[in-house]
Protein backbone atom coordinates (compact mmCIF):
# COMPACT_ATOMS: atom_id res chain seq x y z
CA UNK A 1 0.00 0.00 0.00
CA UNK A 2 0.95 3.76 0.04
CA UNK A 3 2.08 5.64 -2.90
CA UNK A 4 5.05 3.81 -4.40
CA UNK A 5 7.03 5.85 -7.60
CA UNK A 6 9.99 4.02 -8.31
CA UNK A 7 12.94 4.61 -10.97
CA UNK A 8 10.62 7.95 -12.21
CA UNK A 9 11.76 9.42 -15.36
CA UNK A 10 10.04 12.07 -17.11
CA UNK A 11 10.65 14.19 -20.84
CA UNK A 12 8.69 16.78 -21.68
CA UNK A 13 8.04 17.03 -25.38
CA UNK A 14 9.57 13.72 -26.09
CA UNK A 15 10.62 12.89 -29.58
CA UNK A 16 10.59 16.65 -30.46
CA UNK A 17 13.01 19.18 -31.07
CA UNK A 18 12.18 20.64 -27.66
CA UNK A 19 12.68 18.08 -25.63
CA UNK A 20 13.96 18.31 -22.26
CA UNK A 21 14.35 15.55 -19.73
CA UNK A 22 12.96 16.69 -16.20
CA UNK A 23 13.30 13.80 -13.96
CA UNK A 24 15.93 10.91 -13.74
CA UNK A 25 15.37 7.64 -11.50
CA UNK A 26 13.29 9.33 -8.77
CA UNK A 27 12.13 6.73 -6.30
CA UNK A 28 9.92 8.02 -3.55
CA UNK A 29 7.13 6.56 -1.15
CA UNK A 30 4.15 7.94 0.75
CA UNK A 31 2.46 6.17 3.51
CA UNK A 32 -0.12 7.34 5.58
CA UNK A 33 1.20 9.97 8.18
CA UNK A 34 4.29 10.68 6.31
CA UNK A 35 4.95 14.07 5.64
CA UNK A 36 7.43 14.15 2.92
CA UNK A 37 9.69 17.23 2.00
CA UNK A 38 10.72 18.00 -1.43
CA UNK A 39 13.12 20.84 -1.63
CA UNK A 40 14.77 21.67 -4.96
CA UNK A 41 15.83 25.03 -6.43
CA UNK A 42 13.80 26.39 -9.63
CA UNK A 43 14.10 24.04 -12.24
CA UNK A 44 15.36 21.13 -10.24
CA UNK A 45 12.19 18.71 -11.13
CA UNK A 46 10.21 19.16 -7.97
CA UNK A 47 6.48 20.09 -9.79
CA UNK A 48 7.42 17.75 -12.39
CA UNK A 49 7.27 15.06 -9.90
CA UNK A 50 4.54 16.69 -7.91
CA UNK A 51 2.53 16.60 -11.02
CA UNK A 52 3.56 12.43 -11.99
CA UNK A 53 2.86 11.70 -8.04
CA UNK A 54 -1.08 13.38 -8.99
CA UNK A 55 -1.33 11.30 -11.52
CA UNK A 56 -1.47 14.69 -14.11
CA UNK A 57 1.43 13.56 -16.42
CA UNK A 58 2.32 9.93 -17.06
CA UNK A 59 5.97 8.99 -15.88
CA UNK A 60 8.20 8.49 -19.10
CA UNK A 61 9.81 5.63 -17.05
CA UNK A 62 9.54 3.78 -14.12
CA UNK A 63 6.64 2.66 -12.26
CA UNK A 64 3.67 4.29 -10.20
CA UNK A 65 1.46 2.98 -8.16
CA UNK A 66 -1.36 3.70 -5.40
CA UNK A 67 -2.42 1.57 -2.71
CA UNK A 68 -1.81 -1.45 -5.46
CA UNK A 69 -3.29 0.49 -8.43
CA UNK A 70 -0.88 1.73 -11.44
CA UNK A 71 -1.16 5.22 -11.05
CA UNK A 72 -3.17 6.77 -14.31
CA UNK A 73 -5.03 9.93 -14.22
CA UNK A 74 -8.38 7.21 -13.62
CA UNK A 75 -6.86 6.43 -10.70
CA UNK A 76 -5.65 9.06 -9.19
CA UNK A 77 -9.39 11.01 -9.25
CA UNK A 78 -10.03 11.47 -5.83
CA UNK A 79 -7.50 9.47 -4.40
CA UNK A 80 -4.44 12.40 -4.96
CA UNK A 81 -5.59 16.01 -3.82
CA UNK A 82 -2.90 18.55 -5.36
CA UNK A 83 -2.90 21.57 -4.45
CA UNK A 84 -0.99 23.51 -7.15
CA UNK A 85 1.02 27.01 -5.93
CA UNK A 86 -0.76 30.21 -6.45
CA UNK A 87 -4.04 27.76 -6.08
CA UNK A 88 -5.76 30.55 -5.13
CA UNK A 89 -5.71 32.22 -8.51
CA UNK A 90 -8.00 29.42 -9.46
CA UNK A 91 -10.85 29.84 -7.47
CA UNK A 92 -13.69 30.28 -10.19
CA UNK A 93 -17.78 29.73 -8.54
CA UNK A 94 -19.89 32.66 -7.34
CA UNK A 95 -20.00 31.53 -3.86
CA UNK A 96 -16.48 30.04 -1.59
CA UNK A 97 -19.14 27.41 -0.65
CA UNK A 98 -19.67 26.62 -4.38
CA UNK A 99 -16.17 26.67 -5.10
CA UNK A 100 -14.74 24.22 -2.32
CA UNK A 101 -18.22 22.05 -3.42
CA UNK A 102 -16.83 21.55 -6.65
CA UNK A 103 -14.18 18.87 -6.61
CA UNK A 104 -16.69 16.20 -5.14
CA UNK A 105 -19.56 17.25 -7.66
CA UNK A 106 -16.90 17.06 -10.58
CA UNK A 107 -16.43 12.85 -9.01
CA UNK A 108 -20.51 12.69 -8.80
CA UNK A 109 -20.96 13.18 -5.30
CA UNK A 110 -24.48 13.91 -4.81
CA UNK A 111 -25.07 17.88 -4.60
CA UNK A 112 -26.35 17.74 -0.42
CA UNK A 113 -23.15 15.40 -0.10
CA UNK A 114 -20.89 17.20 -1.92
CA UNK A 115 -22.13 20.40 0.27
CA UNK A 116 -21.98 18.68 3.44
CA UNK A 117 -18.18 17.83 2.55
CA UNK A 118 -17.33 21.32 2.00
CA UNK A 119 -18.34 22.59 4.78
CA UNK A 120 -16.23 20.19 6.72
CA UNK A 121 -13.64 21.16 4.41
CA UNK A 122 -13.84 24.74 5.10
CA UNK A 123 -14.09 23.99 8.89
CA UNK A 124 -10.76 21.88 8.56
CA UNK A 125 -9.38 25.10 6.77
CA UNK A 126 -10.57 27.60 9.14
CA UNK A 127 -13.13 29.03 7.44
CA UNK A 128 -16.42 28.73 9.23
CA UNK A 129 -19.17 28.04 6.50
CA UNK A 130 -21.84 29.94 7.82
CA UNK A 131 -19.73 33.60 8.05
CA UNK A 132 -17.61 32.21 4.25
CA UNK A 133 -19.96 29.83 2.71
CA UNK A 134 -22.19 32.68 0.97
CA UNK A 135 -18.97 35.16 0.39
CA UNK A 136 -17.59 35.71 -2.91
CA UNK A 137 -13.86 34.12 -3.36
CA UNK A 138 -13.11 36.87 -4.92
CA UNK A 139 -13.79 39.05 -1.48
CA UNK A 140 -11.64 37.11 0.42
CA UNK A 141 -8.02 38.18 1.55
CA UNK A 142 -4.99 36.58 0.08
CA UNK A 143 -4.70 33.85 3.03
CA UNK A 144 -8.23 33.24 3.28
CA UNK A 145 -8.80 32.73 -0.43
CA UNK A 146 -5.74 30.30 -0.35
CA UNK A 147 -7.78 28.23 2.34
CA UNK A 148 -10.79 28.59 0.74
CA UNK A 149 -8.07 26.80 -2.47
CA UNK A 150 -6.72 23.61 0.05
CA UNK A 151 -10.37 23.17 1.43
CA UNK A 152 -11.65 22.66 -2.82
CA UNK A 153 -9.18 19.60 -2.30
CA UNK A 154 -9.97 18.07 1.05
CA UNK A 155 -13.39 17.87 0.12
CA UNK A 156 -12.41 15.88 -2.46
CA UNK A 157 -11.17 13.46 0.71
CA UNK A 158 -8.00 12.72 -0.91
CA UNK A 159 -5.85 10.23 0.77
CA UNK A 160 -2.70 12.05 -0.44
CA UNK A 161 -2.02 15.52 -0.31
CA UNK A 162 0.29 16.90 -3.00
CA UNK A 163 1.35 20.88 -1.74
CA UNK A 164 3.10 22.91 -4.19
CA UNK A 165 4.82 25.86 -1.89
CA UNK A 166 1.61 25.54 -0.06
CA UNK A 167 2.82 29.00 2.21
CA UNK A 168 4.21 30.98 -0.76
CA UNK A 169 2.89 34.45 -0.67
CA UNK A 170 1.09 34.11 3.17
CA UNK A 171 1.98 36.13 6.45
CA UNK A 172 2.50 34.61 9.48
CA UNK A 173 -0.99 33.81 10.28
CA UNK A 174 -1.55 32.18 6.74
CA UNK A 175 1.47 30.05 7.24
CA UNK A 176 0.75 28.69 10.40
CA UNK A 177 -2.93 27.85 9.23
CA UNK A 178 -1.54 26.11 6.64
CA UNK A 179 1.01 23.87 9.18
CA UNK A 180 -2.28 23.24 10.92
CA UNK A 181 -3.66 21.94 8.29
CA UNK A 182 -0.78 19.95 6.94
CA UNK A 183 -0.88 18.36 11.08
CA UNK A 184 -4.43 17.23 10.67
CA UNK A 185 -4.26 15.63 7.36
CA UNK A 186 -1.14 13.74 8.51
CA UNK A 187 -3.62 12.03 11.00
CA UNK A 188 -5.65 10.58 7.49
CA UNK A 189 -3.73 10.89 4.32
CA UNK A 190 -0.40 10.95 3.22
CA UNK A 191 1.02 14.78 2.32
CA UNK A 192 3.78 15.47 0.07
CA UNK A 193 4.98 18.59 0.04
CA UNK A 194 7.59 20.58 -2.33
CA UNK A 195 8.95 23.48 -1.35
CA UNK A 196 12.63 25.73 -2.44
CA UNK A 197 12.56 26.35 1.61
CA UNK A 198 13.55 24.23 3.93
CA UNK A 199 12.43 26.80 6.54
CA UNK A 200 8.64 25.81 7.07
CA UNK A 201 8.19 21.67 7.50
CA UNK A 202 12.12 20.98 8.26
CA UNK A 203 11.30 19.86 11.79
CA UNK A 204 8.00 18.29 11.22
CA UNK A 205 9.03 16.29 8.25
CA UNK A 206 9.48 12.55 8.32
CA UNK A 207 11.60 12.34 5.18
CA UNK A 208 13.28 14.94 3.35
CA UNK A 209 14.55 14.70 -0.38
CA UNK A 210 16.48 16.73 -1.80
CA UNK A 211 15.99 17.37 -5.92
CA UNK A 212 19.26 17.87 -8.22
CA UNK A 213 18.91 18.32 -12.02
CA UNK A 214 15.57 16.07 -11.93
CA UNK A 215 17.55 13.38 -9.46
CA UNK A 216 17.10 13.06 -5.73
CA UNK A 217 20.26 14.25 -4.50
CA UNK A 218 20.00 13.94 -0.67
CA UNK A 219 17.60 11.87 1.27
CA UNK A 220 17.31 11.58 4.86
CA UNK A 221 15.28 12.80 7.82
CA UNK A 222 14.67 16.64 8.40
CA UNK A 223 16.98 15.86 11.88
CA UNK A 224 19.73 14.90 9.36
CA UNK A 225 19.51 18.64 7.52
CA UNK A 226 19.30 20.20 11.34
CA UNK A 227 22.19 19.01 12.33
CA UNK A 228 23.69 19.62 9.22
CA UNK A 229 22.65 21.99 6.87
CA UNK A 230 25.37 21.75 4.46
CA UNK A 231 23.09 18.32 3.12
CA UNK A 232 21.30 20.88 1.53
CA UNK A 233 23.76 22.64 -0.71
CA UNK A 234 23.81 19.95 -3.30
CA UNK A 235 20.48 21.02 -4.09
CA UNK A 236 21.43 24.69 -4.45
CA UNK A 237 19.38 25.32 -1.45
CA UNK A 238 19.98 27.92 1.27
CA UNK A 239 19.57 26.58 4.78
CA UNK A 240 17.15 28.51 6.94
CA UNK A 241 19.03 31.55 8.13
CA UNK A 242 19.00 30.79 11.86
CA UNK A 243 20.79 27.21 11.22
CA UNK A 244 23.45 29.61 8.98
CA UNK A 245 24.25 31.49 12.05
CA UNK A 246 25.20 28.61 13.26
CA UNK A 247 27.25 27.26 10.30
CA UNK A 248 28.95 30.28 10.36
CA UNK A 249 29.94 30.47 13.77
CA UNK A 250 30.85 26.69 13.77
CA UNK A 251 33.32 27.34 10.63
CA UNK A 252 35.17 30.70 12.65
CA UNK A 253 36.09 28.17 15.16
CA UNK A 254 33.22 28.69 17.94
CA UNK A 255 31.57 25.28 19.36
CA UNK A 256 27.86 25.64 19.06
CA UNK A 257 27.11 22.10 19.85
CA UNK A 258 23.84 20.69 17.92
CA UNK A 259 22.45 23.19 15.98
CA UNK A 260 18.50 24.72 16.55
CA UNK A 261 16.03 26.03 14.47
CA UNK A 262 15.11 27.78 17.35
CA UNK A 263 16.20 31.34 17.55
CA UNK A 264 16.10 31.85 21.32
CA UNK A 265 17.96 28.33 22.09
CA UNK A 266 20.44 29.74 18.87
CA UNK A 267 21.25 32.58 20.82
CA UNK A 268 21.95 30.83 23.80
CA UNK A 269 24.43 28.56 22.25
CA UNK A 270 25.99 31.38 20.34
CA UNK A 271 26.11 33.77 23.82
CA UNK A 272 27.89 30.28 25.23
CA UNK A 273 30.43 29.85 22.62
CA UNK A 274 31.05 33.86 22.95
CA UNK A 275 31.88 33.70 26.01
CA UNK A 276 29.19 36.30 27.09
CA UNK A 277 27.15 33.89 29.45
CA UNK B 1 5.85 64.10 -2.18
CA UNK B 2 3.39 61.13 -2.46
CA UNK B 3 1.12 61.80 0.67
CA UNK B 4 -2.42 59.80 1.75
CA UNK B 5 -3.32 62.75 4.06
CA UNK B 6 -6.58 60.84 6.59
CA UNK B 7 -7.78 58.64 3.86
CA UNK B 8 -10.64 55.67 4.30
CA UNK B 9 -11.86 53.61 1.60
CA UNK B 10 -14.65 50.92 1.92
CA UNK B 11 -15.96 48.21 -0.47
CA UNK B 12 -19.35 47.63 -1.46
CA UNK B 13 -20.13 44.15 -2.53
CA UNK B 14 -23.79 43.83 -3.16
CA UNK B 15 -24.64 46.67 -1.23
CA UNK B 16 -22.90 45.75 2.13
CA UNK B 17 -19.95 47.85 3.13
CA UNK B 18 -17.01 46.63 4.06
CA UNK B 19 -14.17 49.06 5.55
CA UNK B 20 -10.91 48.29 4.24
CA UNK B 21 -9.02 51.65 5.54
CA UNK B 22 -9.84 54.16 7.53
CA UNK B 23 -7.45 57.21 8.43
CA UNK B 24 -4.53 56.68 6.86
CA UNK B 25 -1.51 58.88 6.37
CA UNK B 26 1.65 58.45 5.23
CA UNK B 27 4.18 60.13 2.99
CA UNK B 28 7.27 59.19 0.98
CA UNK B 29 9.93 61.80 -0.59
CA UNK B 30 11.93 61.46 -3.49
CA UNK B 31 14.78 58.90 -2.75
CA UNK B 32 12.93 57.27 0.77
CA UNK B 33 11.91 53.47 0.71
CA UNK B 34 8.75 53.26 3.09
CA UNK B 35 7.87 50.12 4.52
CA UNK B 36 4.01 49.53 4.39
CA UNK B 37 3.46 45.81 6.43
CA UNK B 38 0.49 43.95 7.01
CA UNK B 39 -1.07 40.89 7.40
CA UNK B 40 -3.35 39.36 4.26
CA UNK B 41 -6.45 41.55 4.45
CA UNK B 42 -5.09 44.74 6.40
CA UNK B 43 -6.24 46.63 3.60
CA UNK B 44 -2.38 46.86 2.25
CA UNK B 45 -3.08 46.20 -1.50
CA UNK B 46 -5.91 48.81 -1.05
CA UNK B 47 -3.61 51.05 -0.27
CA UNK B 48 -1.47 50.43 -3.44
CA UNK B 49 -4.63 50.69 -5.68
CA UNK B 50 -5.11 54.52 -3.90
CA UNK B 51 -1.61 55.54 -4.68
CA UNK B 52 -2.25 56.04 -8.40
CA UNK B 53 -6.00 56.94 -8.49
CA UNK B 54 -7.65 52.99 -9.59
CA UNK B 55 -9.37 53.62 -6.51
CA UNK B 56 -10.06 57.25 -5.07
CA UNK B 57 -10.58 58.39 -1.53
CA UNK B 58 -14.00 58.05 0.39
CA UNK B 59 -12.46 60.64 2.59
CA UNK B 60 -9.26 62.11 2.72
CA UNK B 61 -7.27 62.74 -0.49
CA UNK B 62 -4.25 61.24 -2.25
CA UNK B 63 -1.93 63.77 -3.17
CA UNK B 64 1.27 63.30 -5.50
CA UNK B 65 3.37 66.37 -5.93
CA UNK B 66 0.56 68.86 -5.09
CA UNK B 67 -1.91 66.79 -7.76
CA UNK B 68 -4.67 65.23 -6.06
CA UNK B 69 -6.13 61.64 -7.17
CA UNK B 70 -9.27 62.90 -7.48
CA UNK B 71 -8.60 65.75 -9.64
CA UNK B 72 -9.77 64.40 -13.19
CA UNK B 73 -7.84 66.91 -15.05
CA UNK B 74 -4.46 65.58 -13.55
CA UNK B 75 -4.76 62.28 -13.47
CA UNK B 76 -3.43 61.25 -16.61
CA UNK B 77 0.39 62.91 -15.23
CA UNK B 78 -0.14 61.65 -11.97
CA UNK B 79 -0.16 58.37 -12.84
CA UNK B 80 2.69 59.40 -14.84
CA UNK B 81 4.72 60.17 -11.53
CA UNK B 82 3.56 57.09 -9.80
CA UNK B 83 4.57 53.02 -11.03
CA UNK B 84 2.65 50.53 -9.71
CA UNK B 85 3.71 46.95 -9.48
CA UNK B 86 1.70 44.12 -8.27
CA UNK B 87 2.43 40.86 -6.49
CA UNK B 88 2.00 38.24 -9.57
CA UNK B 89 4.30 40.01 -12.70
CA UNK B 90 2.19 37.06 -15.19
CA UNK B 91 -0.88 39.49 -14.96
CA UNK B 92 1.35 42.49 -15.87
CA UNK B 93 3.30 41.45 -19.08
CA UNK B 94 1.56 41.95 -22.36
CA UNK B 95 3.95 41.78 -25.19
CA UNK B 96 5.80 39.04 -26.66
CA UNK B 97 9.58 39.87 -26.64
CA UNK B 98 10.78 41.56 -23.29
CA UNK B 99 11.85 44.66 -25.05
CA UNK B 100 8.53 45.70 -26.31
CA UNK B 101 7.08 45.09 -22.74
CA UNK B 102 8.81 47.56 -21.50
CA UNK B 103 8.16 49.83 -24.55
CA UNK B 104 4.46 49.27 -24.09
CA UNK B 105 3.92 52.43 -21.82
CA UNK B 106 6.21 54.89 -23.26
CA UNK B 107 5.25 53.92 -26.68
CA UNK B 108 2.18 56.36 -25.69
CA UNK B 109 4.16 59.05 -24.91
CA UNK B 110 5.02 60.22 -28.35
CA UNK B 111 8.43 59.86 -27.96
CA UNK B 112 10.44 59.49 -31.57
CA UNK B 113 12.22 55.90 -31.93
CA UNK B 114 15.67 56.77 -30.61
CA UNK B 115 14.15 58.16 -27.78
CA UNK B 116 11.73 54.92 -27.07
CA UNK B 117 15.31 53.17 -27.77
CA UNK B 118 16.62 54.84 -25.26
CA UNK B 119 13.84 54.34 -22.49
CA UNK B 120 13.75 51.05 -23.19
CA UNK B 121 17.31 50.33 -22.75
CA UNK B 122 18.25 52.40 -19.35
CA UNK B 123 14.96 50.53 -17.57
CA UNK B 124 16.62 47.15 -18.55
CA UNK B 125 19.26 48.48 -17.45
CA UNK B 126 18.17 49.41 -14.06
CA UNK B 127 16.68 46.09 -13.51
CA UNK B 128 19.89 44.03 -14.90
CA UNK B 129 18.30 42.38 -17.46
CA UNK B 130 20.10 43.65 -20.30
CA UNK B 131 20.80 41.34 -23.07
CA UNK B 132 17.62 39.51 -22.60
CA UNK B 133 15.75 41.82 -24.91
CA UNK B 134 14.76 39.60 -27.61
CA UNK B 135 13.67 37.07 -25.03
CA UNK B 136 9.43 35.59 -24.64
CA UNK B 137 8.82 36.84 -21.52
CA UNK B 138 7.75 33.67 -20.75
CA UNK B 139 10.61 31.40 -20.58
CA UNK B 140 12.22 33.83 -17.96
CA UNK B 141 12.21 32.90 -14.04
CA UNK B 142 9.88 34.35 -11.72
CA UNK B 143 12.11 36.50 -11.01
CA UNK B 144 13.35 38.14 -14.02
CA UNK B 145 9.68 38.55 -15.00
CA UNK B 146 8.81 40.30 -11.93
CA UNK B 147 11.96 42.54 -12.75
CA UNK B 148 10.93 43.15 -16.29
CA UNK B 149 7.83 44.71 -14.78
CA UNK B 150 9.41 46.79 -12.62
CA UNK B 151 11.32 47.93 -15.79
CA UNK B 152 8.06 48.62 -17.43
CA UNK B 153 7.23 50.92 -14.08
CA UNK B 154 10.28 52.32 -14.84
CA UNK B 155 10.26 53.28 -18.63
CA UNK B 156 7.49 55.47 -17.42
CA UNK B 157 10.39 57.98 -15.61
CA UNK B 158 7.80 57.61 -12.53
CA UNK B 159 9.23 59.66 -9.51
CA UNK B 160 7.36 56.89 -7.21
CA UNK B 161 7.11 53.43 -7.24
CA UNK B 162 4.94 51.58 -5.44
CA UNK B 163 5.10 47.51 -4.96
CA UNK B 164 2.63 45.21 -3.58
CA UNK B 165 4.74 42.30 -2.62
CA UNK B 166 6.43 42.39 -5.33
CA UNK B 167 8.28 39.27 -3.94
CA UNK B 168 6.72 36.95 -2.90
CA UNK B 169 5.78 34.49 -5.12
CA UNK B 170 9.77 34.15 -6.08
CA UNK B 171 12.40 31.83 -5.35
CA UNK B 172 15.21 32.81 -2.40
CA UNK B 173 17.83 34.40 -5.66
CA UNK B 174 14.64 35.66 -7.80
CA UNK B 175 13.50 37.29 -4.45
CA UNK B 176 17.20 38.37 -3.74
CA UNK B 177 17.54 40.34 -7.55
CA UNK B 178 14.10 42.41 -6.81
CA UNK B 179 15.12 43.48 -3.33
CA UNK B 180 18.91 44.49 -4.79
CA UNK B 181 17.03 46.04 -7.77
CA UNK B 182 14.53 48.14 -5.38
CA UNK B 183 17.72 49.12 -3.21
CA UNK B 184 19.18 50.44 -6.54
CA UNK B 185 15.93 52.48 -7.49
CA UNK B 186 16.20 54.40 -4.61
CA UNK B 187 19.51 55.19 -4.68
CA UNK B 188 18.79 56.74 -7.93
CA UNK B 189 16.32 59.71 -5.84
CA UNK B 190 12.88 57.40 -6.78
CA UNK B 191 10.59 57.69 -3.87
CA UNK B 192 9.35 53.92 -3.00
CA UNK B 193 6.32 52.56 -1.32
CA UNK B 194 7.42 48.43 -0.68
CA UNK B 195 4.89 46.86 0.54
CA UNK B 196 4.92 43.25 2.05
CA UNK B 197 4.25 41.24 5.29
CA UNK B 198 8.14 40.37 5.38
CA UNK B 199 9.62 42.57 7.96
CA UNK B 200 12.73 40.97 7.18
CA UNK B 201 12.60 43.04 3.60
CA UNK B 202 12.14 46.31 5.10
CA UNK B 203 14.66 46.37 7.46
CA UNK B 204 16.13 48.96 5.40
CA UNK B 205 13.74 51.25 5.15
CA UNK B 206 13.41 55.10 6.36
CA UNK B 207 10.08 54.24 7.92
CA UNK B 208 7.58 51.49 8.05
CA UNK B 209 4.44 52.16 8.58
CA UNK B 210 2.17 48.55 10.01
CA UNK B 211 -1.20 48.02 8.92
CA UNK B 212 -3.74 46.04 11.07
CA UNK B 213 -7.35 45.76 10.28
CA UNK B 214 -7.32 49.16 7.90
CA UNK B 215 -5.97 51.31 10.39
CA UNK B 216 -2.51 52.31 11.31
CA UNK B 217 -1.13 50.62 14.25
CA UNK B 218 2.42 51.61 13.87
CA UNK B 219 4.65 54.23 12.21
CA UNK B 220 8.88 54.50 13.02
CA UNK B 221 11.88 52.98 12.17
CA UNK B 222 12.16 49.58 11.55
CA UNK B 223 14.36 48.83 14.89
CA UNK B 224 11.54 50.05 16.92
CA UNK B 225 9.44 47.41 15.70
CA UNK B 226 11.90 44.34 16.23
CA UNK B 227 11.27 44.59 20.23
CA UNK B 228 7.67 44.48 20.25
CA UNK B 229 6.61 41.61 19.25
CA UNK B 230 3.12 41.55 20.66
CA UNK B 231 2.50 44.23 18.34
CA UNK B 232 3.49 42.40 15.28
CA UNK B 233 1.59 39.15 16.88
CA UNK B 234 -1.29 41.24 16.71
CA UNK B 235 -0.98 42.83 13.03
CA UNK B 236 -0.40 38.91 12.01
CA UNK B 237 3.33 39.33 11.72
CA UNK B 238 6.31 37.52 12.53
CA UNK B 239 9.81 38.82 13.57
CA UNK B 240 12.26 37.65 11.38
CA UNK B 241 14.38 34.58 12.53
CA UNK B 242 17.62 36.34 12.89
CA UNK B 243 16.25 39.39 14.01
CA UNK B 244 14.52 37.06 17.42
CA UNK B 245 17.81 35.64 17.71
CA UNK B 246 19.40 39.13 17.58
CA UNK B 247 16.88 40.43 20.36
CA UNK B 248 18.05 37.15 22.44
CA UNK B 249 21.72 37.65 22.02
CA UNK B 250 21.05 41.34 23.52
CA UNK B 251 18.24 40.03 26.16
CA UNK B 252 21.52 37.89 27.30
CA UNK B 253 23.73 40.70 27.82
CA UNK B 254 25.52 40.52 24.31
CA UNK B 255 26.66 43.63 22.53
CA UNK B 256 25.39 43.89 19.42
CA UNK B 257 22.85 45.67 17.33
CA UNK B 258 19.37 45.50 17.20
CA UNK B 259 17.91 44.77 13.42
CA UNK B 260 20.45 42.86 12.06
CA UNK B 261 18.86 40.55 9.89
CA UNK B 262 21.65 38.59 7.70
CA UNK B 263 23.34 35.57 8.99
CA UNK B 264 26.53 36.47 7.71
CA UNK B 265 26.41 40.36 9.18
CA UNK B 266 25.52 39.15 12.49
CA UNK B 267 28.39 36.96 12.75
CA UNK B 268 30.62 39.94 11.22
CA UNK B 269 28.96 42.00 14.38
CA UNK B 270 29.76 39.65 16.87
CA UNK B 271 33.11 38.95 16.28
CA UNK B 272 34.59 41.02 13.42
Amino acid sequence: MGLILQGIGYTYSAGTAFSQRALEGVTLTVERGDLVLVLGATGSGKSTLLRVAAGLLAASDGTASVDGEVLTRASARGVMGLVFQDAESQLFAETVADDVAFGPRNLGVATSDALAAAREAMKLVGLDPVTYGGRSPFSLSGGEARRAAVAGVLAMRPRYLLLDEPTAGLDAHGRRAVRGIVETMRESAGVVIVSHTAEEFLDRASRVLVLAGGSVAFEGSGADVVSDPSLLDVGDLRPPDVLRVQQLARTRGYDVGEFSLDPHHAAEKLARAGGWL
Amino acid sequence: MLRFNDVSFSYRPSGREVRALRGVSLCVAPGELIGVLGSNGSGKSTLVRLANGILLPEEGSVEVDGLCTSDEMGIHSLRQSVGVVFQHPDDQIVATTVEDDVAFGPENLGLDRAQLRARVDESLAAVGLVGLERREPHLLSGGQKQRLVIAGAVAMKPAYLVLDEPTSMLDPQGRADVLAVIAQLRASGRGIVHVTHDLAEVVHADRVVVLRGGEVAFTGAPQELFVRPELLESCGLEVPPVVALVERLRALGVPVASGISDPTMLIEALWD
